[in-house]
């Protein structure tokens, strides 16, 4: 496919990842984002990079560890996390979930309260016990979308910023052009990575792709003492501790909301900053002196099993539409590759991602979200 | 699993957030003497009326020139919160009026967000502004609110500035009108408009030495009236330079070496350069925004239920440009600092890093980075503040971006060569002032909140293990991690 032309709809970690992929294959791609590359939540997120849910899991770990070497810039990544149960219910929990982990051969050591002080400086002796994953780790989101973009355009690709894409042409079963209220790109082939959009998108092209969108929210504290190990979470949070020593963190109720014509119109952050500031103080004891100096809230899309959607259409049989499904900065190297798998040869060289089709959502009533409770608030 | 089920989704916001604790018609934030006068009106009207104010804020945050540029030039005096409580409440007389007529006034309560719904939130039972004091935060519910919040001063960089001595205008007059706890004596003032005019004269009147003003236009740009006033005093403006360089020692500030070579001995330099409407609490919000630069910057629209008034609406309009002002001393102080001078001093982001877009020292710089800077990104498209705060760290420090937002505005569009205004300031996020986690907390929060909580979405097929599915062990997954998720 070298010398064709490839379009990316989206500029989030899925579409420049894509992008990277592509061009590293010597494919011609331009990236095509409404606003500012990571504007949406391939920006806002927590970091965590350790989706041991996914078929992409194993590419994930491989990949990350390399990765600012590879882009060429640095991504902050950090390898290892530590859950720290606070409660009875969350120890159960998470032994559960370490107990799994062995049986999957992921490496996980099971901590005692005396070992998650010693592990976690800022941790406390109100805490159950905690788990040590010896895989997965964190880096930071926005860092690793504007290396993503730069490595990209240092392999040739073309990044085009406040472009927001309006449609397609098609011919002959396939898609011909992208277009944008001013120009159209001509291209031999499409991926359609705009997260909560994908659906106005995809409608277009007379695909239903069912995902929902939600409001998630964040909070970040000034710098505290550096930790051993920055991936701390645990007590229903996710969350990180920045190269920099702030605790971002986030969890709880989302809110699900709709998306606009031309994609969310703003992301506010609420008083939810109030419970998450309470849990990180459960969970981080010694830093609850520390001062929360920002809040911020972002939207992703689900689709109804929670799984991302990446997938080569039949017709027109030149889109591959990609869905995170609201676990998808992570995963960002894996998705990449295997989308520009998908894109040149069909079919993801690495693992088996069936799973991800679109076609498992067929037969799903065009109601499914009212069925289960994932509408706005009237 | 079967994907087409009915239920609810228990981990949704809905209905699982905390209740204000109070509802008031009206809140004013601000009981400056605009939100003294608005709360008075309000309670004459009828109205319920709580009338907020963060003073006295704690020595640790004035430590951090929170709400003000405070440069380190506070005396011990400021960490008696007794005595600063009843400072404030000394300095104002209308204070007791407003108490005497029905207004319920809380002094050293913060507001630190302002939420309501709108575009992407429809949860908040009711708009409700979000207060803190040394002790807790809570909620407060609001017909309409009325914001008092001021104006802060514009810190600029030149080389030393980042030490104990270097301060604001508006941090200044505090120190002395209402706190008598100023710790310098002899102080050198940048600009020579009003502000920096009236500064200087204030200044003397509570006895502390003016070892002159600097400006960088040609003549002085304030009121030919006060210009007469501090000659008369045997205190002049220096034209057409500007500091060069701020020497300090251990206590600080010693000198100030002009562009001109002179030097002059203090131990405060006194930036009066401009003064920003406090607009944290709108722009967080969401409120609209004007750039107008007689009025001093970025000041609110205002909007139904939301309005400014005082210097947070604006400064009082006399035809005089602030922002090509401010302009004119960036531009000159630019070419005074170095590209070690240090413009973001909470995350010590260098004059050459930021226009650079480099990260922070602590990370690798390989040549791809290194070829990296502003003027590659221009290419992109046009800058943008927040973008560049986030690569840079410019503004992500603990004072907020209190010290630096303004100037890296001004900064951004010098470089780029785009007329102030063109490249959007970095937003403003609750909380608007630094609060401990353990003040934010919610302590009290219902038993609904609780049982909502999930990590992440509560969707019972996300994180099984891809090897799972299909197995006992999916089922056992459910069991264990979402019981009761979807009822
Ligand atoms: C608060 C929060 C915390 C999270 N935490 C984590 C975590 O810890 N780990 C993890 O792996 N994931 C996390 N996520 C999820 C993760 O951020 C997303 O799954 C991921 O960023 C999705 O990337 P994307 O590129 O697919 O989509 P997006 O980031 O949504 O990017 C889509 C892009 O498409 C553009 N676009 C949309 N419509 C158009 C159009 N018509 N024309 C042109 N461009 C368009 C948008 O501007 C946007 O830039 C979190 C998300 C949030 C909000």
């Amino acid at each position: 496919m070298s010398g064709s032309e490839v379009v990316i709809v989206g500029g989030g970690v899925t579409g420049l990842s894509a992008g990277w992929w592509l061009a590293r294959s010597g494919v011609k791609v331009t990236v095509l984002d409404k606003f500012i590359v990571g504007w949406e939540a391939s920006g806002r997120n927590g970091g965590g990079a350790s989706h041991y849910s996914s078929p992409l899991f194993d590419e994930e770990q491989r990949l990350w560890p390399q990765m600012d070497d590879l882009l060429g810039y640095p991504t902050e990544h950090q390898k290892e996390r530590i859950l720290i149960a606070m409660t009875e219910r969350q120890w159960e929990q998470y032994r559960f979930v370490a107990q799994r982990h062995q049986r999957l051969a992921h490496p996980v050591e099971v901590l005692d309260v005396k070992q998650v002080q010693e592990a976690v400086p800022l941790a406390g002796d109100n805490c159950f016990g905690g788990v040590h994953y010896k895989f997965g780790g964190h880096a930071n989101p926005q860092r690793s979308v504007q290396a993503y973009a730069w490595a990209l355009q240092d392999l040739g690709g073309t990044i085009l910023q406040h472009s927001p894409v309006t449609g397609f042409d098609t011919a002959g079963g396939r898609v011909t052009a992208v277009k944008t209220a001013e120009t159209t790109y001509g291209c031999d082939a499409v991926v359609v990575a705009a997260g909560p959009q994908i659906p106005q998108l995809m409608a277009q092209l007379g695909i239903d792709v069912p995902l929902a969108a939600a409001r998630a929210e964040m909070i970040i504290t000034e710098p505290a003492p550096m930790m051993p190990l920055g991936g701390v979470d645990g007590h229903k949070l996710y969350g990180r501790q920045t190269m920099r020593g702030n605790l971002a963190y986030g969890g709880g109720p989302h809110e699900w909301v709709d998306m606009d014509e031309g994609g969310p119109a703003a992301r506010p952050s609420t008083p939810l900053a109030r419970n998450l500031a309470r849990r990180l103080a459960e969970l981080l004891p010694k830093a609850a002196h520390l001062n929360v100096i920002r809040s911020w809230a972002g939207l992703i899309e689900n689709s109804p099993d929670g799984r991302p959607i990446i997938d080569r259409l039949t017709s027109p049989d030149n889109v591959v539409v990609a869905s995170m499904s609201s676990v998808g900065f992570g995963l960002s190297p894996a998705s990449g590759h295997a989308i520009r798998d998908l894109v040149i040869d069909g079919k993801c060289s690495f693992a088996d991602i069936d799973i991800l089709k679109l076609s498992r959502f067929a037969g799903l009533g065009s109601d499914w979200r009212e069925r289960r409770g994932w509408m706005p608030i009237a | 699993m079967e994907l087409n089920f009915t239920g609810t989704d228990i981990c949704a916001i809905n209905g699982t957030r905390s209740p204000a604790e109070a509802f008031y018609d009206v809140v004013v934030v601000g009981a400056g003497p605009s939100g003294i006068a608005a709360a008075l009106e309000a309670k004459q009207a009828g109205a319920s009326v709580l009338l907020v104010d963060e003073n006295p804020v704690s020595g640790a945050l004035m430590g951090n020139d929170v709400p003000l540029y405070f440069g380190g030039r506070m005396t011990a005096a400021t960490q008696n919160s007794e005595r600063m409580l009843e400072a404030v409440f000394m300095s104002m007389p209308a204070l007791e009026l407003a108490m005497e007529a029905g207004v319920e006034l809380l002094l050293g309560v913060t507001a630190w967000g302002v939420y309501r719904n709108g575009p992407g939130v429809q949860s908040l039972p009711e708009q409700v502004v979000g207060l803190a004091d040394a002790k807790r935060s809570w909620l407060v519910g609001f017909g309409r609110i009325i914001l008092a919040t001021g104006a802060r001063d514009l810190a600029l960089s030149f080389p030393g500035w980042n030490q104990p001595g270097v301060m604001g205008a508006a941090a200044l007059q505090m120190l002395l009108i209402r706190y008598s706890a100023f710790a310098g004596h002899r102080v050198l003032i940048l600009g020579s408009h009003d502000l920096a005019l009236e500064t200087a004269l204030l200044a003397i009147e509570h006895g502390v030495e003016v070892a002159g003003l600097v400006e960088v236009r040609p003549t002085p740009q304030g009121s030919g009236e006060l210009v007469s006033k501090l000659a008369a005093a045997g205190i002049f403006v220096r034209c057409g330079t500007a500091i060069a360089l701020a020497q300090a020692g251990i206590n600080g500030i010693e000198a100030a070496t002009l562009t001109s070579g002179e030097i002059i001995a203090c131990d405060t330099i006194c930036t009066a350069v401009g003064l920003i409407p406090s607009i944290e609490l709108v722009d967080a919000m969401h409120g609209p925004l004007e750039l107008d630069g007689q009025r001093g910057g970025y000041v609110p629209r205002g909007e139904a239920n939301v309005s400014a008034v005082g210097l947070c609406a604006g400064l009082a309009g006399s035809g005089f440009d602030h922002v090509q002002y401010r302009m004119d001393w960036v531009r000159t102080l630019a070419e005074v600092c170095s590209p070690e001078t240090i413009i973001c001093q909470c995350e010590e982001v260098t004059r050459a890093d930021l226009l650079g877009v480099q990260p922070p020292n602590y990370l690798a710089r390989p040549p791809a980075m290194c070829a990296r800077s502003l003027g590659t990104l221009l290419h992109d498209g046009p800058a943008n503040q927040d973008q560049i705060k986030r690569l840079t760290r410019a503004g992500m420090g603990v004072c907020q971006g209190r010290r630096c937002r303004d100037q890296v505005a001004m900064l951004l569009a010098l470089e780029a060569g785009q007329p102030f205004g063109t490249i959007p300031l970095a937003s403003h996020r609750a909380p608007v002032r630094p609060l401990p986690m353990k003040i934010l907390a919610d302590w009290n929060e219902p038993a609904e909140m609780e049982a909502a909580w999930d990590v992440w979405f509560g969707i019972p097929t996300q994180w099984v293990p891809v090897e799972d599915v299909g197995t006992p062990y999916e089922d056992a997954h459910r069991a264990m991690l979402y019981t009761g998720m979807y009822e």
